[in-house]
C-alpha cells in the first residue's frame, strides 16, 4: 500500500514533469515566428537548457548534474596554438560589444561578449551590470597554466564549473570564436589592461 | 480645448527630453519623471484609445462597445486589472491583446492577419491604433486592485504554464526570463532589473504597463514588453496575444496581484 502510494507518487513526478517541459516547447512553437535570421528552431532545448530550466524550488538532481558537469568539461578544447592571449585591446572591443544573435542585429557583423553586462571590469566604466561578480584586477590571479586553463574553460563551457550558471557557453554556443576568445583573456589578464591597471 | 496644439507642445518637449536623456542615468529620468508629474504624455494616447473603441470600423462598420473584456459587452472600467482571464465563448484565458484581436475579428469582421499584421509601432512610429486602446481601457482601470482570474482550471493551468515558460533556457545564450529576472536588485548594465518572481518586483512592473517610454515618443503595451524581452533573448519573434504571451502576463499578474494598478506608467 505505502510502496504503491510511493511508486505514484514518483511516476507523477518524472511523468509531470517530463510532460512540462515538451508542453512548453509546443507552446512556445505556436507562439513565436521566424525573424529575420533567428528561427523557431532556436526554441529546441539541449540536455544542458532542459536540465537547468527548473524553476528554484524543484529538487536538484544531483547525479544527472555531475554527469552534464563531467561532459561540458570533457568537450573543452585547447587553444589550437596552445596559445590562451590574445591582444587586449581587442578583447576590450569584445567585452563592450552587446550586439549579436538578436533578431534586430546585423548577422554580418561579429558577435559581441557583452561581459558588461554582467560584470565590473575596467573600473573606470560605470556602465556595468552585476549579474555576476566584480572583474576588475583578475590580472593579479597570475598566469599561471592553471590559472589560463580554468578561465578558458569558463569562457568556453561556464557548466564544466558550475553547473546552470547564468553565463553563456561563450566558446560551446558558438557565440565567440577561438580568436575573439583569445583576445577577452588578455583583456581579462594582460598587466596592461585597464582591468588590472588601476583599483576601484 | 485645443487638443492638437497642446499635444505638438508636448511632442517638442518629450522630443527634447528624451534626446538629453539617452545619454543619462536612472536618477535623471527620475528628476523628468518628476517634472512631468501627473502630466504623463499618454494622455493624449488614451484620448485617441476612448475614440478609437467609440469608433465604427472593419468591413462590418461597427466599434468595440459591444466587446466583453470579462466583465460584460461594453464595460471597460475595471475590466483591466481582472485579465489575463478566462472567456467561456473561446474557452481559453486571454490578456487584453488577444481579447481585442477577438472582438475586431468577430464584431468588427477584421482578419485576425489585419489585427496581428503589425500591433505594435515600430521606432519613429507615431502609435498603432491596438496601442492606444489598451491605453485607455488600462488608464480605466487605474487605482484599482490587480486581480487576474485564478478560480477556472484553466486560469491556474496558464499561470503554471506562464512559471514554465518564464523558466524556460533556449537559445545561443541559454537565456531565459529568470537569467535577468529572478533575483533582486540586479542591473544589466546601468538598467535595473526587477525580480519578477516576487511580489513586490512583479507587482511594480506589472502595475506600471501599458507605459509611455519617453525615449521613444510612444505608450508600449505588456505584450511589447514579452516580446522585446524575448528579442533580448535571443529568440525568434513573440506573437500578440499568443498562448505564451498570455501565460507570461498571466504569471506577472498573479505574482502582482493586490497591488493597485498605476498605467499607463512614464518609462525611460
Ligand atoms: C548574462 C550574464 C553574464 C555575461 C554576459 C557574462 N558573464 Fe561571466 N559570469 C556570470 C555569472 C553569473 C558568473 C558567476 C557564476 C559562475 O561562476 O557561473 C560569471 C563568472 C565569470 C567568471 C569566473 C569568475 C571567478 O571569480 O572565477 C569569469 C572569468 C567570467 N564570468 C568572465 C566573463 C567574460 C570575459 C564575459 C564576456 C565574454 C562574461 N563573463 C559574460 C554572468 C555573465
Ligand atoms: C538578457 C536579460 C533579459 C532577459 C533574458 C529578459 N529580460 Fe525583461 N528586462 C530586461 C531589461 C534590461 C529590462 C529593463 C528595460 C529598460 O529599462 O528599458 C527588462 C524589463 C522587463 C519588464 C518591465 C519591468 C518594469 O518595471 O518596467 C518586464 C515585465 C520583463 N522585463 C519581463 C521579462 C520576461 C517575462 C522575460 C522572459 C520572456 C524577460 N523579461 C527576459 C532584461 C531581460
Amino acid at each position: 500500500m505505502m510502496m504503491k502510494t510511493i511508486m505514484q507518487f514518483l511516476a507523477f513526478i518524472i511523468f509531470s514533469s517530463a510532460v512540462c517541459a515538451d508542453e512548453v516547447y509546443d507552446v512556445l512553437l505556436e507562439s513565436m515566428t521566424d525573424k529575420n535570421f533567428v528561427t523557431v528552431e532556436r526554441l529546441k532545448q539541449d540536455e544542458l537548457q532542459a536540465f537547468c530550466s527548473q524553476p528554484r524550488s524543484a529538487s536538484a538532481d544531483e547525479a544527472r548534474a555531475a554527469e552534464l558537469r563531467a561532459a561540458a568539461l570533457s568537450d573543452v578544447p585547447i587553444p589550437s596554438d596552445q596559445n590562451y592571449l590574445g591582444d587586449w585591446q581587442r578583447g576590450e572591443k569584445v567585452a563592450s560589444n552587446g550586439r549579436g544573435l538578436q533578431y534586430s542585429d546585423d548577422p554580418e557583423q561579429e558577435n559581441g561578449g557583452n561581459c558588461y553586462a554582467c560584470h565590473q571590469l575596467d573600473p573606470a566604466e560605470v556602465a556595468y551590470g552585476n549579474l555576476g561578480p566584480s572583474l576588475s584586477g583578475y590580472g593579479a590571479r597570475g598566469q599561471s597554466i592553471a590559472m589560463l586553463q580554468y578561465t578558458w574553460t569558463k569562457l568556453w563551457n561556464t557548466h564544466a564549473y558550475n553547473i546552470c550558471s547564468h553565463m553563456p557557453r561563450f566558446g560551446a554556443a558558438g557565440i565567440l570564436t577561438e580568436q575573439q576568445l583569445r583576445d577577452v583573456m588578455a583583456f581579462l589578464f594582460d598587466p596592461q589592461s585597464p582591468v588590472n591597471r588601476t583599483q576601484p | 480645448m485645443n487638443k492638437g496644439f497642446m499635444r505638438v507642445i508636448f511632442t517638442v518637449l518629450i522630443g527634447l527630453w528624451s534626446v538629453t536623456l539617452l545619454s543619462d542615468t536612472e536618477g535623471v529620468f527620475d528628476q523628468y519623471r518628476e517634472m512631468l508629474g501627473d502630466d504623463n504624455p499618454a494622455i493624449f494616447v488614451i484620448f485617441d484609445g476612448e475614440e478609437i473603441w467609440y469608433a465604427p470600423a472593419g468591413p462590418k462598420s461597427v466599434s468595440l462597445e459591444q466587446c466583453d473584456l470579462g466583465l460584460g459587452p461594453g464595460v471597460v472600467e475595471g475590466a483591466y486589472a481582472q485579465l489575463p482571464r478566462y472567456f467561456p465563448d473561446v474557452d481559453r484565458v486571454q490578456d487584453v491583446e488577444a481579447r481585442l484581436e477577438y472582438c475586431m475579428t468577430q464584431l468588427q469582421g477584421l482578419t485576425t492577419e489585419e489585427v496581428r499584421g503589425k500591433p505594435y509601432s515600430l521606432r519613429g512610429d507615431l502609435g498603432t491604433e491596438l496601442e492606444a486602446l489598451v491605453a485607455w481601457i488600462a488608464d480605466q482601470s487605474s487605482g484599482l486592485a490587480i486581480a487576474p482570474g485564478q478560480a477556472h482550471a484553466k486560469e491556474r493551468a496558464t499561470y503554471a504554464l506562464g512559471e514554465n515558460l518564464f523558466y524556460y533556457r533556449a537559445g545561443p545564450h541559454d537565456f531565459s526570463c529568470a537569467t535577468c529576472h529572478e533575483q533582486t536588485g540586479r542591473r544589466i548594465r546601468l538598467q535595473a532589473l526587477p525580480n519578477l518572481t516576487t511580489h513586490p518586483g512583479a507587482a511594480e512592473a506589472y502595475s506600471s504597463w501599458p507605459a509611455y517610454r519617453i525615449s521613444q515618443g510612444i505608450v508600449r503595451t505588456m505584450g511589447w514588453r514579452m516580446r522585446d524581452c524575448m528579442r533580448q533573448q535571443r529568440m525568434p519573434e513573440l506573437i500578440m496575444g499568443s498562448q505564451a504571451s498570455v501565460a507570461l502576463q498571466t504569471y506577472l499578474a498573479v505574482n502582482g496581484a493586490g497591488a493597485s494598478m498605476a498605467a499607463p506608467g512614464l518609462k525611460r
